[in-house]
């Protein structure tokens, strides 16, 4: 079965509207994927199993971060499972760039692979998102060493070597900062690949707040 | 100057309080060796008022009640950063457990969502579905690392 080794680890937070398609869509590639329910009000997890998804639920909504490690640990107790890919539950992320990360990730060289906004021109966040988005990035860089272009991209892969080494503990969205810094603490071997994310009027709507940076950055300081 | 000197120091130590990852009994038993101080040091201060005056020349304060509240404040921010740390200790206690139901919930569905079954009387536990998704405890993998 093709790509019967990876595991899709789709956060979950009321995406009733949009989970459906966005699971059929990734499950002729990937057929096994866990959805974690973060403790959606909404018929989130209804529609990902009919869909076709595993659903883990959250019985209270713990943040996105506290999503990935869930799905992660899950993921992880699967046999066979050698890869894993993070992806999101609204549809932006496209399953062929997801493909992809996961061919090399097979080639052996790299333990993770970091999906990227702005490594080619293909995506075109607004002009207030893209300022704050490279103010965050450039902090990570800051803090962890590393040098990414997209720190807070949702799509990411991870082979069993770095998922399982890795131990999320920033439950909201800090968490993109943690990732970065544990797999340069940890000396994981790393890659940034170019991937298009798409941005709907759907998706547009939501994302994440100018004021969440705030949040962000203090959560990484005290932590 | 010597209070500039001592507040600067203390609130600086304060706000690098917060930074550090959240720990457990050491911090409890300086908390509760702090409340023993603070008690004797209150009623020395009731027993000798003017050990406050006495103080605050040393130190360049003008009044004993104005070092009370230079000492007040400190005080106040460092419960602060105590409730911080202990805040995050309790968040990082609840997001295991409620991490430990969610993996559980896989196989079997809680209560409320299990199709209606008659009552046993034998003390016998309901089936469970031996299907595809295992319990990451049965790997011998820590999940509450």
């Amino acid at each position: 079965m093709l790509n019967s080794d990876t595991w899709l680890v789709v956060p979950l937070f009321n995406e009733a509207r949009v989970i459906g398609d966005v699971v059929r869509a990734a499950v002729a590639t990937f057929p096994h994927i866990v959805c974690v329910d973060d403790g959606s009000t909404d018929e989130s997890a209804k529609c990902a199993r009919a869909a076709g998804a595993t659903v883990v639920q959250h019985p209270i909504n713990l943040g996105q971060g506290a999503a990935i490690q869930t799905g992660l640990t899950f993921a992880l107790a699967q046999k066979g499972a050698s890869y894993f890919v993070t992806f999101d539950a609204d549809g932006q992320h496209r399953v062929e760039d997801a493909e992809s990360m996961v061919q090399a990730l097979r080639d052996g060289q790299v333990d993770v692979v970091f999906g990227s906004r702005f490594l080619d021109d293909r995506t075109r966040p607004g002009l207030l998102k893209k300022a704050v988005l490279k103010t965050a990035i450039a902090f990570s860089n800051m803090t962890s060493g590393m040098h990414l272009t997209d720190s807070h991209n949702g799509l990411r892969a991870f082979n069993r070597t770095a998922a399982a080494a890795l131990d999320i503990k920033q439950n909201r969205m800090a968490h993109a900062s943690e990732i970065q810094d544990q797999v340069g603490r940890l000396g994981l071997r790393y890659v940034e690949t170019p991937v298009h994310v798409l941005y709907t009027d759907y998706s547009r709507s939501k994302g994440q707040s100018l004021l969440n940076s705030v949040n962000i950055l203090t959560e990484l300081l005290y932590r | 100057m010597w209070i500039k000197v001592v507040l600067i120091a203390a609130l600086t130590l304060l706000a690098g309080a917060g930074m550090r990852a959240p720990r457990g009994a050491r911090h409890l038993a300086m908390r509760r060796i702090g409340l023993v101080a603070f008690a004797v040091f209150a009623v020395t201060s009731v027993l000798f008022p003017s050990l406050w005056n006495w103080l605050a020349r040393q130190l360049g304060v003008g009044r004993g009640t104005d070092l009370l509240l230079y000492g007040l404040v400190l005080a106040f921010l460092g419960y602060i950063a105590n409730s911080y740390q202990r805040f995050r200790g309790m968040e990082t206690q609840i997001t295991r457990l409620a991490r430990r139901i969610a993996l559980d919930e896989v196989l079997v569905p809680p209560l409320d969502e299990r199709a209606p079954q008659s009552p046993r009387t034998d003390g016998a536990p309901d089936d469970v579905v031996d299907s595809k998704p295992r319990l990451p405890s049965e790997n011998g993998l820590d999940t509450l690392s």
